[in-house]
């Protein structure tokens, strides 16, 4: 493996992460174009630093539970940085960093697999396991701009006024913002699952069979639809939306975590 | 090559003062002229702003003695008794006078500190002087050094970035929920001096809808037209507020005239979408249960007043960075300005030098009647060549190095030094 990629990848998130927060602190432009290359040169050499694994272990870089969390982390860093271009809004920056690199280092320090690997192979199971975990980072960002705006609505009401608020994206963005990138993770998650049914049905001759990871995930395709219905109605539009976000990003974490790792036979890393 | 700064400010005198000494354009090009011809100046600069009125110049003479004749101008100018107008005016000598000018320009000698407007009263003060050619070297290269302070204090630090006042403080909040307020509408209630600056500061911003609501019916509708906004009935709220994002309470009332009740109502009847609520009104305009309602922002004087307060505390903590900037700039402004008096210096040295060399040559010489025209042509290149060496490294360090030219901090003992009775000019 080339450990060049992956420090070159740490370097320029971490470097991301510090102008972010230095962006946020003091609002200067050219600290905040500086995060945004970085965090593009980050992108690129974690890219290069999937591609090497895979090449290495001849086979799709979320074989394990370490190219999992790190298609994951750049697919969520792929995610903002599409986000913040679209929106023109940095402010998010520091928070989402945060989780990239966090994310990024823990796969590093994941348990090897002992387990044998799902017979991983062809392009319809790429697809699906690839827009499931973007889905999912989308998701994430989601969760991390509903925070945000529940964070920032609750300063506002408590007229707590201090150097971050006056910074932070107005609550009106935050929302357009959230349910884009629900957007994204619907159709995301739809199509891969829809992928991942035929998948199935071509390895087995039927496209159903009971697995809980089935059912969690149509939960969540579900609740998603939901929000992104609701979010903008008189009942749930502001606060009560964003709750909602959060409430459905710990299902996916439940997903990600407790059903993968104890009750899944077949979807042990995405 | 000095520089003197005489003038007055919101700190040392009252308005009534100040406004009798301000400078109209054609004013101040008539006092820079006026003080050129009188040989009190040669270079001149007005600065005129509402909080201020200051007279920058370089005096061909001495420097202390020009400030009292820039006083007496000025009282005789604008016709003000001296002994009056004496009590209330500052002046500044050179580093004082750079230092004050950069601190002027960097928003932290004025009234509301930090504020943007006086770096382009600066800018405008300094264009016109120059096109007037009122302006030379020194007060060119002093007022760029002062808009380079203003530009890099209001980008490198925070002294401007808060809003001071609170109907800047109430927009600023609207926009930390709607954005831009460009696509957003508004509602004014009441048709005061304070509703007026509220609806400029909308118009300001690009607001797209406006509308004014007042009990006289025709203040409202000259206020509207005025700024290109609607006037809407007085009392029906239900269709008055079922569109605006933003309203603005500053109405001369006893009890709330925006009760929760109604508003609880109209929210319902806008699908809950956001509004914010700013109240001015003193008593207050809006129930203060109203604050309670969802998606309902409602900020009243006290809680505006509040921000305005924390605002000015995080300005006052950014002025220590902006002096770094201003100490920085002084310290190249005095280096530019030592190096201009110091080649000068050096220059008339060597003019000197080469008369002495000439006269001592010419009256040795004669006596050496021995001495052929050759020896006498050699001796004479010896003695220029070495009096040369002697001038040309020093003038050469002292353009090449700064922190020389930092050290030798008075050019003028120099002079009295080696060239006594020289006149600089």
């Amino acid at each position: 493996m080339n450990h060049a990629y992956l420090i070159l990848t740490v370097l320029a998130y971490s470097f991301s992460l510090a102008m972010y927060l230095g962006f946020l602190n003091t609002g200067k432009n050219l600290t905040g174009r500086a995060a945004t290359l970085f965090l593009g040169l980050g992108i690129v050499a974690h890219y290069f630093a999937l591609l090497e694994r895979s090449r290495g272990l001849h086979t799709v870089p979320y074989h394990d539970l370490y190219g999992s969390l790190s298609l994951f982390g750049w697919l969520l860093a792929l995610t903002y940085l599409v986000l913040e271009l679209i929106h023109q809004q940095r402010s998010v920056g520091p928070f989402v960093l945060s989780i990239v690199l966090t994310v990024f280092l823990a796969s590093h320090l994941a348990p090897p697999d002992r387990l044998s690997p799902t017979p991983a192979h062809g392009p319809v199971f790429a697809l699906h396991v690839t827009l499931s975990i973007l889905a999912y980072a989308a998701f994430a960002l989601s969760f991390v701009l509903s925070l945000i705006y529940l964070g920032e609505e609750r300063l506002l009401r408590n007229r707590q006024m201090g150097n971050v608020v006056w910074r932070l994206p107005p609550l009106d963005l935050l929302e357009r913002m959230s349910r884009s990138s629900v957007l994204i993770g619907l159709f995301a998650i739809a199509v891969g699952t829809a992928l991942g049914f035929i998948w199935v049905d071509r390895l087995h001759g039927q496209f159903w069979y009971y697995d809980p990871k089935y059912v969690i995930t149509l939960l969540v395709l579900l609740l998603y639809a939901v929000y992104f219905i609701v979010a903008r109605t008189a009942a749930w539009r502001g606060a009560r939306a964003s709750k909602f976000c959060v409430f459905n990003f710990v299902i996916v974490i439940l997903s990600f975590t407790v059903v993968n790792l104890y009750f899944s036979q077949s979807h042990r890393y995405f | 090559m000095e520089i003197v700064l005489v003038g007055l400010n919101h700190r040392t005198a009252p308005l009534e003062v100040r406004e009798r000494v301000s400078f109209t354009n054609e004013q101040a090009r008539r006092a820079a002229d006026e003080l050129r011809s009188r040989g009190l100046l040669e270079e001149t600069l007005v600065l005129s702003t509402c909080n201020r009125s200051e007279v920058y110049g370089v005096p061909p003479e001495a420097m202390h003695e020009s400030a009292p004749g820039l006083s007496s101008f000025l009282s005789e100018f604008h016709s003000v008794q001296h002994d009056l107008l004496s009590v209330s005016l500052y002046h500044h000598y050179d580093q004082q006078a750079v230092r004050h000018l950069f601190r002027v320009a960097a928003g932290i000698d004025a009234m509301v500190l930090g504020e943007a407007e006086i770096l382009g009263q600066v800018r405008d003060a300094y264009k016109f002087a120059h096109e007037q050619r009122a302006t030379g070297p020194v007060l060119n290269r002093l007022f760029q050094g002062a808009l380079e302070v203003g530009k890099r204090v209001r980008s490198e630090t925070e002294l401007g970035a808060r809003p001071m006042s609170v109907a800047s403080a109430g927009l600023k909040l609207a926009e930390r929920i709607f954005g831009k307020l460009k696509e957003r509408s508004a509602l004014v209630l009441g048709a005061g001096a304070m509703s007026e600056l509220v609806v400029s500061q909308l118009r300001d911003r690009g607001i797209a809808h406006l509308a004014v609501m007042n009990r006289s019916v025709e203040r409202a509708a000259a206020l509207a037209k005025e700024f290109g906004g609607t006037m809407v009935p007085w009392g029906n709220w239900d269709d008055a507020l079922l569109t605006p994002d933003v309203v603005v309470t500053s109405v001369a009332a006893e009890d709330p005239v925006l009760l929760r009740s109604d508003l609880e109502r109209v929210m319902s009847a806008r699908g809950n979408r956001a509004l914010f609520l700013m109240d001015l009104g003193v008593p207050r305009n809006i129930e203060a249960a109203a604050s309670e309602i969802y998606n309902v922002y409602a900020y009243n004087l006290d809680d505006l007043s509040d921000i305005v307060q924390q605002n000015r505390s995080a300005r006052e903590s950014e002025i220590p960075k902006a002096e770094l900037i201003i100490d920085e700039h002084v310290g190249k402004f005095l280096s530019w300005q030592a190096s201009v008096e110091l080649i000068g210096f050096v220059a008339a040295l060597r003019q000197r030098v080469q008369q002495e060399r000439s006269d001592f040559l010419r009256e040795r010489l004669a006596s050496m009647r021995h001495l052929s025209d050759e020896d006498r042509d050699h001796l004479e290149s010896m003695v220029g060549d070495l009096l040369e060496k002697l001038l040309i490294e020093p003038a050469q360090q002292l353009r090449g190095e700064r922190e020389l030219r930092r050290k030798i901090q008075n050019v003028e003992a120099l002079r009295d030094l080696f060239l006594p009775g020289d006149d600089k000019s």
